[in-house]
């Protein structure tokens, strides 16, 4: 089995700077990766050379094992991209808009009525794009972006901008998406995003991939140790929190208590020595 | 097919939809071509004001038939004083200076007014050929000379609409093409096509075939309202308009083009395309006719490809000339398409920052 996404010590510049820094990333068939990082770290660069809109200064891209560059118009319907929420025909209403991106890709209308549905925009679907919030944007711009049922999906930092409710909803949405055997690439500044959606985040700054491994392994790999807070605010830090809380739970005391272990934030700190800042 | 339908019928709502690029592209030419027909031709009403400075027996010894509609077109007052009398056609006072110089009548006019010129030119040469039969009926004796260079058969109507619709088209196509790269680009919706099966060729020609029928739709009002409101009338090959509005329309798509790609926003680019057509629209003969403007300047309109779609649908549209006038200035308007898409190919970026 292929793997859907090989990149290999790509870098890409502009002018002095580098944008993209040798990375180099494997992401299986099936798999939810968040790429993890701040503003400016490179994740749009990244994603846009995988796409195969960029073509990279040195190393390669392997796209659902075809080269992502040059484009590549047998590869195109197999993957999905939202690059940005206004990638949208101007004037056009959210379900004519839907519809010439399923006729661009040779997809019956019903089919793209069907993902106006599933985003909840039916009630929308006659206003104009200009119109919608923030959120039925991003829905639509992800409907347009699965209207064709790629096995690959891009987005790009899908969440920005939106309200908590509207987020936890994409999520979902996301989530779903990926259950049905399609893969996601998602960028994200969003620490609790990539832990909750992805079965693996890629951490970067400055063009570079730090690390690349499940949330639970990079907070365990951490080792920082865990804090108990009790009901009556004692605090305590072990290293053995197995243990620990079965001493409180003979003591009668696990009411009320809280378990922090480390977090992505710590992680991030960990790795570059500074507070993450998005 | 189906990508390029889809493409076209996305743009053209588009373009439907945005009032006020259909204010542009539409209304506000055709402002000015009501304007213009209508303020002009009301003007040519009124009896046309005639000096006749000296003996002047052509006019004097009129038949009384010819007397008549000479009365009806003119009035007429005497002088002795040519210099006065032309200073007074220059200032507006009168409307033409008619002498007789031996067995030619010489007429003096402005070419201010264009409706009361082609009048007098009209007028004066049925004139003088009447008289020629009356008195002979054979050999003309008295000959007509009208000092004028310009196109005196020409009323306003005839002479605004090829001009105004020349610059209409123009805008339009400069505006379109300016404003889809520019928009295009900044919500990235061009990067976004690019990564769908779609070929260039179906992107471009949507987007050309939408802003051609834009053209056609143009020269169908234009049309349509100068024959039916202020009798325009067309001349034998003006269907040689059609090809010469599609490669003028391909031309100013490719000054958008090149706006679009040396400028930063949409607004920037409109205000691009605007600064590019509109000082080409008056030196190229949309608004008032060039005849009497500085040698440097006439030498200098050669330059702009307005001047040449201009000309060329004067020339079929209502000067009666062959089709044939039409394929110089289309060959000038395909290199000059040819050559600014090239220049806007060379400058133009993905990415706005
Ligand atoms: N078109 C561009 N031209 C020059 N610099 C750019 C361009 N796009 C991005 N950059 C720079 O490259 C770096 C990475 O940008 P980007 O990939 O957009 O990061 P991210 O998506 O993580 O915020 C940033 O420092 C940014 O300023
Ligand atoms: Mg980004």
């Amino acid at each position: 089995m292929t793997a859907a996404i090989e990149v290999t010590d790509l870098t890409m510049t502009y002018g002095d700077l580098r944008a993209v820094d040798g990375v180099t990333l494997t992401v299986e068939e099936g798999e939810f990766v968040g790429i993890l990082g701040p503003n400016g770290a490179g994740k749009t660069t990244l994603l846009e050379t995988i796409e195969g809109l960029r073509r990279p200064d040195s190393g390669t891209a392997t796209v659902l094992g075809l080269p992502a560059w040059p484009r590549n118009p047998r590869l195109l319907p197999r993957i999905g991209v939202q690059l940005q929420a206004s990638s949208f025909f101007e004037r056009l209403t959210a379900r004519e808009q839907i519809h010439t991106f399923a006729a661009l890709y040779g997809v019956a209308a019903g089919r793209a009525d069907e993902w106006l549905e599933r985003v909840g925009l039916v009630e929308k679907a006659d206003a104009r794009v200009e119109d919608l919030s923030g959120g039925q944007a991003q829905r639509l711009s992800i409907a347009c972006a699965l209207v064709h049922d790629p096995e690959l999906v891009f987005l790009d930092e899908p969440t920005a901008a939106l309200d908590p409710q509207a987020r936890r909803n994409l999520w979902d949405l996301l989530t779903d998406i990926n259950e049905s055997g399609r893969t996601v690439v998602l960028t994200t500044h969003y620490m609790d995003e990539a832990e909750i959606l992805a079965d693996r985040v890629a951490v970067m700054d400055h063009g570079r991939i730090l690390v690349h491994a499940t949330p639970a392994a990079l907070i365990r790999r951490l080792d920082a140790p865990t804090r108990i807070t009790l009901a009556d605010d004692e605090v305590i830090t072990t290293r053995e929190p197995a243990a620990e809380l079965a001493r409180l739970a003979e003591a009668g005391r696990l009411d009320g208590v809280r378990v922090q272990t480390g977090t992505l934030e710590d992680v991030f700190l960990d790795l570059t020595g500074r507070e993450y800042r998005a | 097919m189906k990508p390029f339908w889809a493409l076209s019928r996305a743009i053209l709502r588009g373009f439907v939809r945005d009032r006020t690029s259909v204010f542009f592209a539409v209304v506000f030419p055709l402002m000015f071509l009501v304007l213009f027909g209508g303020l002009f031709s009301d003007q040519s009403v009124g009896k046309v004001d005639m000096i006749v400075v000296g003996d002047a027996s052509l006019v004097d010894d009129l038949p009384a038939d010819a007397r008549d509609d000479f009365d009806d077109t003119f009035h007429v007052v005497r002088s002795d004083d040519l210099d006065d009398a032309l200073d007074q056609v220059r200032k507006g006072d009168a409307d033409v200076a008619v002498e007789q110089q031996g067995d030619t009548l010489v007429a003096h006019y402005s070419q201010t007014d264009p409706a009361k010129a082609g009048i007098v030119a009209g007028t004066l040469r049925a004139l003088v050929d009447g008289t020629n039969i009356a008195l002979t009926g054979q050999q003309p004796t008295y000959d007509l000379r009208v000092e004028s260079v310009e196109d005196d058969s020409l009323s306003t109507i005839q002479y605004y609409t090829p001009g105004l619709l020349g610059w209409a088209v123009a805008m339009s196509a400069a505006f379109g093409a300016a404003a889809t790269l520019q928009g295009w680009r900044q919500s990235k919706l061009l990067r976004r096509l690019q990564l769908a099966p779609v070929s260039t060729r179906s992107v471009v020609g949507a987007r050309v075939s939408v802003t051609v029928s834009i053209a056609l739709v143009q020269m169908a009002i234009f049309i349509g309202v100068g024959g039916i409101f202020f009798g325009l009338t067309l001349t034998g090959a003006w269907w040689m308009a059609i090809p010469l509005l599609v490669v003028g329309t391909l031309c100013f798509m490719a000054i958008g083009l090149l706006a679009g790609a040396i400028t930063k926003t949409q607004e920037g680019a409109v205000n691009a395309a605007n600064f590019l057509v509109l000082p080409m629209a008056f030196l190229s003969g949309s608004f008032f006719a060039l005849d009497d403007a500085p040698q440097w300047l006439q030498t200098f309109s050669e330059l702009l490809p307005l001047k040449h779609l201009n000309d060329g649908m004067l020339d079929v549209m209502v000067r009666g000339e062959p089709w044939t006038a039409a394929l110089v200035p289309m060959a000038i308007l395909a290199a000059f398409a040819l050559v600014v898409t090239l220049v806007a190919a060379r400058l133009f970026r993905w990415d706005t920052a």
